[in-house]
């Protein structure tokens, strides 16, 4: 059952043409990895999708609705949740108080303060301190649970190991697979092309706004992803796009 | 003694300047926006008590119960209609915009009720009047109080709002990181156009305690704008009980400028404002000002 | 001119004139360390491409070479000349040219205009003389059409050809580049390669910042890749582009 389905998105970023073109269907229950250098327009696609940045052409469906034109906070109780890049937590309020401010919107679902909490445990004993005093992995911890408390039905991350140390990518990877394995429809923004891979269904690598590889994650290998990530072509070529 | 007293009304009086301060302060923290026409629209709140009061025949204090809730629907109107569109043109056109309101306010209430000074002062009752003896030397009016007390209700009760209601949180939320509160499902226009109701109301409420306390015409508002914004710099912008502590201090300066010679307590009150914006505190918001 | 006599600690000896270099470059803002002791030098005739990661310090070599920012540690040569305290305009007049990766065209003037500013204060020249360096420019960056629009008025691209203009007009012997190429389409981005093509050919030097790999690799000779402060890999393009370490750094680590 298609969830998610964008026809000929385009976005600009200013004067750029950050997404061009770019269709995608995504099915309940699939995850689906987005790579591509920086510049490429994940993030631009990624708030496209969220609503918090608006769509110069194209459409974009949500189980079966047209939502292009709906703005991001609408889409939340749609069930399409965010965990924006840098996290952006609201840093003079507490863990809970972040998380609370997202629980004001949920959608009917298991996910609460509590239950938040228990799939963080590295956040209970922290839960009153002020987001600004956290580390880079507690703040990415937070930033998950708060989009979670809103129970969607589409999580978007972008971009979650940025600026943490290895260890606290770990941490957060682990969570996520808990997550995962219960059916949450995600699509993932992330440079480390190894994680992405372990936890995608399918990969989609965007090159200048738009799609230049598309497939399922067990049959790309990194060499394909690699090519279509630099527009080289692979070896041999001499700078044509594949 | 003499001193004791000067400093008390010094406290009442900056109470007045809390509650002018506070709608002020209100929005400067969730959107950003210094509302140049915030005196102005405590001036249209004591002409509303004050046509409320001549028609109805009531003290003004009650004609509050018809205003308040009619300047929170104003001021949500206000916000909607017309600061949205101002905020999305960057950080100098709201200071455009509620500039030529306040000059658009001004012009109609003097079409409408001429550029004759009036008060409420009389209308209001006996207890505008009454004062408590202490000593010979030191009397404390009862308005005077009540106004401290209305003070503190109001913005102890915001502050309360803000950090312990969901509402007050997603406004905080909003105020930190509007981008961020939408993501997570708040209607960052909503909590807007809600601080912009409450700023329209504590400044209607404002407006009508100074004209019981003592005169006002159509050309009133900024003079109490450059005391609310006073207040707001002296008390940072952090919390609404610095707000309280702002207002109060200002009063406190203006008394004792006014005691040590008449002419002085203007003066007096705009020395502390540049004393305060001199120091690290004060250039500290200057820079979180122009940062955003 | 070799520069081995005056400055007998290079005990590297190269025929080739050393134009622009930089060695031992530190840049720290507070805790982090953006520049890890760099070394990097453009050649005349050169055309060096800069790629990494974003975060590697990319902009901030090419800040402390055009010296919009002063280093912590390190030192910039030009032509041999220690230049680590030379104001930015200053280097600018010495030949160091600049493009940005978000241009900022002096909106109220017309195109001309703004090159006109380049060629009088950047290379000091008048009149006549002056006029027909501006044409000249705004020949070989297809500009001559919009001579007399306002530059705010322009769209991207040709923002983007403006700011490469201006930056020409200041008659450069090495050129700094910054992600000029993103946002083109494939037509615009070929006729970049040629304008700059071109600007080799007149002899211009070229270090280019980019992203979009498959246009930088059309022009440049040597590949320069950077990651967390630091040079990881540097050679013929290809080489690089597929180098283990290069691929690792933009992709993280193959999974084992």
């Amino acid at each position: 059952m298609t969830l998610l389905s964008v026809e000929r998105l385009d976005a600009r970023h200013g004067l750029l043409h950050a997404v061009r073109g770019v269709s995608l269907a995504l099915a309940e229950g699939e995850k689906l990895a987005l790579v591509g250098a920086n510049g490429a327009g994940k993030t631009t696609l990624l708030r496209a999708l969220a609503g918090a940045h608006p769509a110069a052409a194209g459409t974009v469906r949500f189980d079966g609705a047209d939502i292009t034109a709906l703005p991001a906070h609408r889409r939340v109780a749609l069930g399409i949740a965010l965990v924006p890049e840098g996290r952006r937590l609201f840093p003079e309020m507490t863990v809970v108080e972040n998380l609370l401010v997202a629980g004001r919107h949920r959608r009917p679902g298991p996910w609460t303060v509590d239950t938040v909490l228990d799939a963080f445990p590295l956040l209970r004993p922290l839960r009153h301190r002020r987001a600004a005093n956290l580390s880079g992995g507690e703040q990415q911890a937070t930033a998950i649970g708060r989009a979670l408390m809103t129970n969607p039905r589409l999580l978007l991350l972008d971009e979650v190991s940025l600026g943490l140390a290895p260890q606290a990518v770990d941490a957060v990877y682990e969570s996520l697979t808990g997550l995962i394995a219960s059916g949450t429809t995600v699509v993932l923004v992330e440079q480390d092309l190894a994680r992405g891979m372990q936890i995608a269904d399918r990969v989609i690598c965007l090159l200048e706004g738009r799609i230049v590889l598309e497939g399922a994650a067990a049959e790309l290998t990194r060499e394909r992803v690699t090519a279509a990530y630099f527009g080289l072509g692979g070896l041999g070529g001499a700078g044509g796009k594949p | 003694m003499i001193w004791v007293s000067v400093v008390i009304q010094g406290v009442l009086l900056g109470a007045v300047y809390s509650l002018f301060a506070c709608g002020l302060s209100l929005m400067f923290g969730v959107m950003r926006i210094i509302n140049l026409a915030h005196g102005d629209i405590a001036v249209v709140g004591a002409y509303l008590a004050w046509v409320v009061a001549t028609k109805a025949g009531v003290s003004p204090f009650v004609s509050l119960i018809v205003i308040l809730p009619a300047m929170l629907v104003v001021g949500y109107a206000l916000q909607v209609a017309l600061l949205a569109r101002s905020l999305r043109g960057g950080q100098l056109v709201p200071l455009l915009t509620t500039f030529g309101l306040a000059i658009v306010i001004q012009n109609v209430l003097l079409e409408i009720f001429s550029p004759d000074v009036r008060s409420l002062g009389a209308s209001a009752g006996a207890i505008t009047k009454s004062s408590w003896r202490i000593t010979d030397a030191l009397a404390i009016s009862w308005f005077g109080v009540a106004i401290l007390v209305v003070a503190v209700l109001v913005l102890g009760g915001l502050d309360v709002f803000l950090r312990r209601t969901a509402l007050g949180r997603e406004m905080r939320a909003t105020a930190q990181d509007p981008d961020a509160a939408q993501l997570v499902g708040v209607d960052a226009r909503a909590v807007y156009a809600r601080a912009t109701a409450i700023a329209v109301a504590t400044a209607a409420l404002a407006g009508t305690f100074l004209a019981i306390r003592s005169t006002f015409e159509p050309s009133s508002g900024p003079t109490q704008l450059i005391f609310a914004f006073e207040a707001v710099v002296i008390g940072g912008t952090g919390s609404l009980w610095g707000t309280l502590v702002g207002g109060i201090v200002l009063g406190v300066a203006q008394t004792i400028g006014a005691h040590i010679h008449p002419q002085y307590s203007m003066l007096a009150g705009h020395l502390v404002f540049l004393a305060v914006l001199a120091s690290p505190r004060g250039r500290m918001l200057l820079a979180r000002s122009a940062r955003t | 001119m070799t520069d081995t006599a005056t400055h007998p600690r290079n005990s590297i000896v190269e025929d080739k004139p050393r134009l622009l270099e930089g060695e031992g470059l530190v840049k720290r803002y507070g805790q982090l360390t953006v520049l890890d002791g760099v070394r990097f030098r453009v050649d005349a005739g050169d055309a060096v491409g800069v790629v990494g990661p974003n975060g590697a310090g990319k902009t901030t070599l090419l800040s402390v070479l055009a010296g919009s920012v002063a280093p912590n540690a390190g030192v910039v040569r030009l032509r041999g000349d220690d230049v680590t305290r030379l104001p930015q305009h200053a280097r600018c007049r010495r030949g160091i040219g600049r493009a940005h990766q978000v241009p900022r065209p002096f909106g109220g003037m017309t195109v001309l205009e703004n090159v006109f500013v380049g060629v009088s204060a950047g290379a000091g020249l008048r009149g006549r003389q002056a006029h027909a360096r501006c044409i000249e420019v705004l020949e070989l960056c297809g500009l001559v059409e919009l001579a007399n629009r306002r530059a705010d008025s322009l769209g991207l691209l040709h923002r983007k050809r403006m700011e490469l203009a201006r930056s020409l007009a200041t008659g450069p012997a090495v050129l700094l580049l910054d992600e000029i190429g993103a946002g083109l389409t494939d037509a615009e981005a070929e006729q970049l390669v040629e304008t700059i093509r071109e600007l080799r050919r007149q002899g211009v030097a070229i270090a280019w910042i980019e992203h979009i790999v498959h246009v930088l690799v059309q022009v440049v000779d040597r590949l320069v890749c950077m990651d967390a402060g630091r040079v990881i890999a540097e050679g013929p393009p290809r080489e690089v582009m597929e180098s283990a370490a290069v691929i690792d750094a933009y992709l993280g680590k193959a999974a084992r």
